[in-house]
Parts: C-alpha cells; sequence; structure tokens
C-alpha cells in the first residue's frame, strides 16, 4: 500500500529525518513509535505533502507520490487525523465531517456519515454543535470522522492519544483497531507505545530520525530495549 | 441644493457597500487580506471610461467589460499572490496599487495626471441617469446584486471551503481542497464587483484621475470591513455606512477623514477585533440576546 524508501527530510539546514524506509500493507496497523523529537510527526507530514522531502521516495500502491501537493494524494486514497485535531473550530460538527468528504459524490457523503456516526454515535448526537464546544475527546473522535469521510485507503494518524483520558485513549484505540474490517489501512504515530503496541500489527521504533528497531508488535513489546525505553521497564 | 448633496452622499455610500462586501469576500471570507483593493475599482473605473470616450461603447457594454476585464486582471494580479502569505501578502497589494494608479499616471493612453474628463452619463432603456434619484437606485441595485452575490457564495461549498482555507490552508489541503484555486477564485470574484463600482463611478462623476484610486483608498475599504465586522454579511455594510456617513455629519472631521479611520483601525484592534458587529463583539451578543429574549417574552405573551 504505502513504501517509503530512504527517506531525507530537512528543515533548512536541519536534518530531521535520515533516509528512513517503512511499508504499511493492505488492511494493516503500523505504529511508529518514539520520543518527542525523534521526527514521527514530519514523517507523518511528508508522507501526506505539508513537508517535502529531500532525497528518497513515498510510494502509495505503486505510484512515487513525492511531488504531489495535498489534495492529490488525498484524492489517492491518503488521510490524515493531524496532531491536535486541527479541526475547523467555527463550524458545525456536519459541516466538519461533509468537509471531510469534500472530494466524494453527496450520496456517498450521506453513507460515509453514518458509517463515522456509528463508529462515534456521540458525533451523531452533536451533530449541530459548533466544533470548539466539543470536549477533547469529542474533537479528537470528530477529527478521526472527519478523516474517515474521505473513504480512505490509507489513513495516517498523529499523536492521538495525546491529552486525552486513559478511558478515551482505549475508545480510540479499539475505533482505530476495527478500521481494517473497513478496507482502511493505519500508520499511527504514537508516544503511547503501551497502548499503540496492543491494536497494532507492526511496529517501527525511530529515534534521532533513524529507524532503529522494527518488528510484530509482540515482538517488540517483548524487546528489553523497548521495554526499558518506552514501556516503563 | 441640499437634497441633491444629500443624495450624492447616499450613492456614494451604495457604492462603498459594494466596495467593502466585496473586499470581504476575499479577505472575510478567504482570509487574503488586501490593501490595494481601490486598483480593482481605479481599472473598473478606467476600462468604462476609456470605452465609452475613445470607442463609443453604450454604457451598458462597457459596464459589463469593466466586471469581466477587472475580474480577469485581479485573477492574474491574484496568481503571485500564491506563493505569498499574510503580511508579505499585504505588501503585494499594497504594490499591486502603487503599480496600477502609476500606470493611470504615466500612459497617456489613460489621460495621465489630468485624467479622463467629459465621461457620458450612463443610458439604459433610453433613460439617461444623470445623478439624483435614478442614480442613487442604480447604485443601490448594484448593492444589492453584491449582497446577493456574497449570500449565496456563504451558503454554497465554495463558501465553505473559502473558511477552511483562511482557517487553517494545510488541514484543508488535506481533506482535497485545493486552496491555490479557491484563493484565486476569491481574487477574481472580489476584483470583478469592485470592476462594476469603478464603472459606475467613473459615470457618476464624469471623470477620474489617477488620484482617486491611491493606496490610502484601499486603506478607508479595509477600514470599513474591519470596523463593521470581517467575514460576515451585515459588518461590511454597516461598515460602510457609517464610515462614510460619519464624517459627514461631522463636518469637522472630514479633513481628518483618514486620520479618524485610522484611530479608528487601531482602536478597534485593541478593543474589538472581531469588529462592531462581528459574531464575538459586544455588541452583536448583546443584540442576539436582546432579540432571543425579546422573541421568548412575545411567545409567551402569545400564550
Amino acid at each position: 500500500m504505502l513504501t517509503i524508501e530512504n527517506l531525507y527530510v530537512r528543515y533548512g539546514q536541519i536534518e530531521v529525518l535520515h533516509g528512513v524506509s517503512l511499508d504499511v500493507g493492505e488492511s494493516e496497523i503500523v505504529a511508529v513509535l518514539g520520543a518527542n523529537g525523534a521526527g514521527k510527526s514530519t514523517l507523518i507530514k511528508t508522507i501526506i505533502g505539508w513537508a517535502r522531502p529531500a532525497k528518497g521516495e513515498c510510494r502509495l500502491n505503486g505510484e512515487v507520490i513525492n511531488a504531489l501537493p495535498a489534495w492529490e494524494r488525498v484524492k489517492r486514497g491518503l488521510a490524515i487525523v493531524p496532531e491536535s485535531g486541527r479541526l475547523f473550530r467555527e463550524l458545525s460538527v456536519e459541516d466538519n465531517l461533509r468537509l471531510g468528504a469534500y472530494l466524494r459524490e453527496e450520496q456517498e457523503t450521506k453513507k460515509q456519515m453514518e458509517v463515522v456516526f456509528n463508529l462515534f454515535p456521540i458525533l451523531a448526537e452533536r451533530r449541530k454543535q459548533i466544533a470548539k464546544t466539543l470536549s477533547g475527546g469529542e474533537q479528537q473522535m470528530l477529527a478521526i470522522g472527519r478523516a474517515m469521510m474521505s473513504n480512505p485507503r490509507l489513513l495516517l494518524i498523529d499523536e492521538v492519544s495525546m491529552g486525552l483520558m486513559p478511558i478515551l485513549v482505549k475508545r480510540v484505540f479499539q475505533v482505530i483497531q476495527e478500521l481494517p474490517q473497513h478496507q482502511v489501512s493505519v500508520l499511527l504515530v504514537e508516544q503511547n507505545a503501551f497502548e499503540a503496541l496492543k491494536i497494532v500489527h507492526r511496529a517501527y521504533v525511530l529515534e534521532n530520525g533513524h529507524i532503529v528497531l522494527e518488528g510484530k508488535a509482540q515482538e517488540l513489546a517483548d524487546n528489553p530495549l523497548v521495554k526499558a525505553a518506552y514501556l516503563g521497564g | 441644493m441640499a437634497s441633491g448633496y444629500f443624495l450624492t452622499i447616499l450613492t456614494f455610500t451604495a457604492m462603498y457597500i459594494s466596495l467593502a462586501l466585496s473586499l470581504n469576500i476575499l479577505t472575510g471570507y478567504a482570509g487574503q487580506v488586501s490593501l490595494g483593493h481601490a486598483a480593482f475599482l481605479g481599472i473598473g473605473a478606467y476600462t468604462s471610461a476609456v470605452l465609452t470616450l475613445r470607442y463609443e461603447v453604450p454604457f451598458w457594454l462597457a459596464f459589463l467589460a469593466a466586471i469581466v476585464l477587472t475580474g480577469l486582471i485581479g485573477t492574474i494580479l491574484g496568481l503571485p499572490s500564491l506563493r505569498v502569505r499574510h503580511d508579505f501578502l499585504v505588501l503585494a497589494t499594497m504594490g499591486i496599487n502603487f503599480v496600477v494608479v502609476s500606470v493611470f499616471k504615466y500612459v497617456d493612453f489613460f489621460g495621465g495626471a489630468m485624467g479622463l474628463v467629459n465621461i457620458p452619463a450612463p443610458s439604459l432603456f433610453g433613460i439617461t441617469f444623470r445623478g439624483g434619484v435614478p442614480y442613487l437606485l442604480l447604485t443601490t441595485a448594484y448593492a444589492l446584486f453584491t449582497l446577493w452575490i456574497c449570500w449565496y457564495l456563504s451558503k454554497t461549498w465554495s463558501g465553505l471551503a473559502f473558511q477552511t482555507i483562511r482557517n487553517d490552508e494545510e488541514a484543508a489541503a488535506s481533506l482535497g481542497v485545493n486552496p491555490a484555486r479557491y484563493k484565486i477564485y476569491a481574487f477574481g470574484i472580489s476584483a470583478a464587483l469592485a470592476g462594476g463600482v469603478g464603472s459606475l463611478y467613473a459615470h457618476f462623476l464624469g471623470s477620474v484621475f489617477p488620484d482617486n484610486f491611491v493606496f490610502v483608498e484601499s486603506i478607508g475599504m479595509l477600514s470599513m470591513v474591519i470596523f463593521g465586522g470581517i467575514g460576515t454579511l451585515r459588518g461590511p455594510i454597516v461598515g460602510a455606512i457609517l464610515l462614510r456617513l460619519i464624517p459627514e455629519l461631522l463636518r469637522f472631521i472630514q479633513d481628518y477623514r483618514f486620520t479618524f479611520y485610522g484611530a479608528l483601525l487601531v482602536l478597534m484592534m485593541l478593543f474589538q477585533p472581531m469588529g462592531l458587529l462581528g459574531n464575538d463583539s459586544w455588541l452583536w451578543q448583546h443584540l442576539t440576546r436582546w432579540f432571543r429574549s425579546s422573541a421568548r417574552s412575545a411567545k409567551e405573551d402569545v400564550r
């Protein structure tokens, strides 16, 4: 589905990613774990098209997407749940969702909205409410819902657990875990390795812009290095 | 004649309502702050003046040509703005204003600093609009047309797309919205509507001079949008009315009009950045609360 090969990303003079390679298969959930500043968000931003790689390749279903602007990537099945949601705060829940289906037909939008309301019934209750009046957890759900509205093939999720109550983290991760049933693959970037490793199939560990470890979720959870660094011993 | 004077003020107010509303499409809806809107007023005015004077084109054709041509030029001038953001865009639009005024001033075809005079009064269906009530109706009709366009835009997909690029361009792009397309679109519509006002302006005054379209005029238009309440329909209308009428009523500020505009802008930015009637403004919140409670008590009275 998604293949990243030898990716280098720079902000001005500072290189943030030094040759990252990874891949996400069909209906697979993959996590990129790492501490603050490891380059996780940069990786996600490069895949959606907010940052440009200096070197290397991003391929989506075999097509090189390096030079495509974000809206072209969305047409090809990518969607993003950005860090802290980046909702349109002055618009209603419904309008936020409708915008998520910007590229879709009216008919499809209605159908997809039902799918999202099934995932998050609370959003159906709040559909007329202005986004900024939602609680933090509801906003996070709306961000996921909005991304789901485009009926993506690959969902990029940036730090979805940040600032959420543990019970909501569980709920949100439960939803993510069910996404492959809807033929959606997921690339998840997380600091919360403990919860992430419970739901993903595979994971990569990113440190200072390098992939230092990769493997099946269980292998990583059992790895003494991962335990020491990310799972609190 | 006192009533003639009054009609002139109202006619100008109607034209400035259209200008403020058209600028609001670009700046309020799409979030692209422009300090060059007077340039588009000028392009429309000169287009209409040149066509009727030099080529004896009938007014209504020149009027349509002013709208179309200004819209096209606005679209083209909007292109470089795609590469710049925020404060740099403001500078770029200022630059556009200066360049356009210089062209009027230094190109002989446009009459140079002496401007173009003896522009004929418009005639439509055999009626000649020579100032007075007929011209007020003409400019008011155009203001209503502008208002309708703005209202229509705010109800469509484009209206929603404008809001998304104003709030978060990157997020909008990641939903499939092409920000460049909508910015150009906003530039085009905004300029076209201002161009139409330009035509009405030229034929009302009967003459155009480069100095009518200088940079401070653009500041005046932006002040109306901000003072009234940026991004709303009511705001630019109220802003244009108040900022045109207050200096007329208080004659002593007439000479200091731009001092007054400037001071007002500073005060608004400090205390009411959403404008007098913006969505979160003090006055608007009180008005809506009052309307709601009186609606409620009216309902209870019925019971």
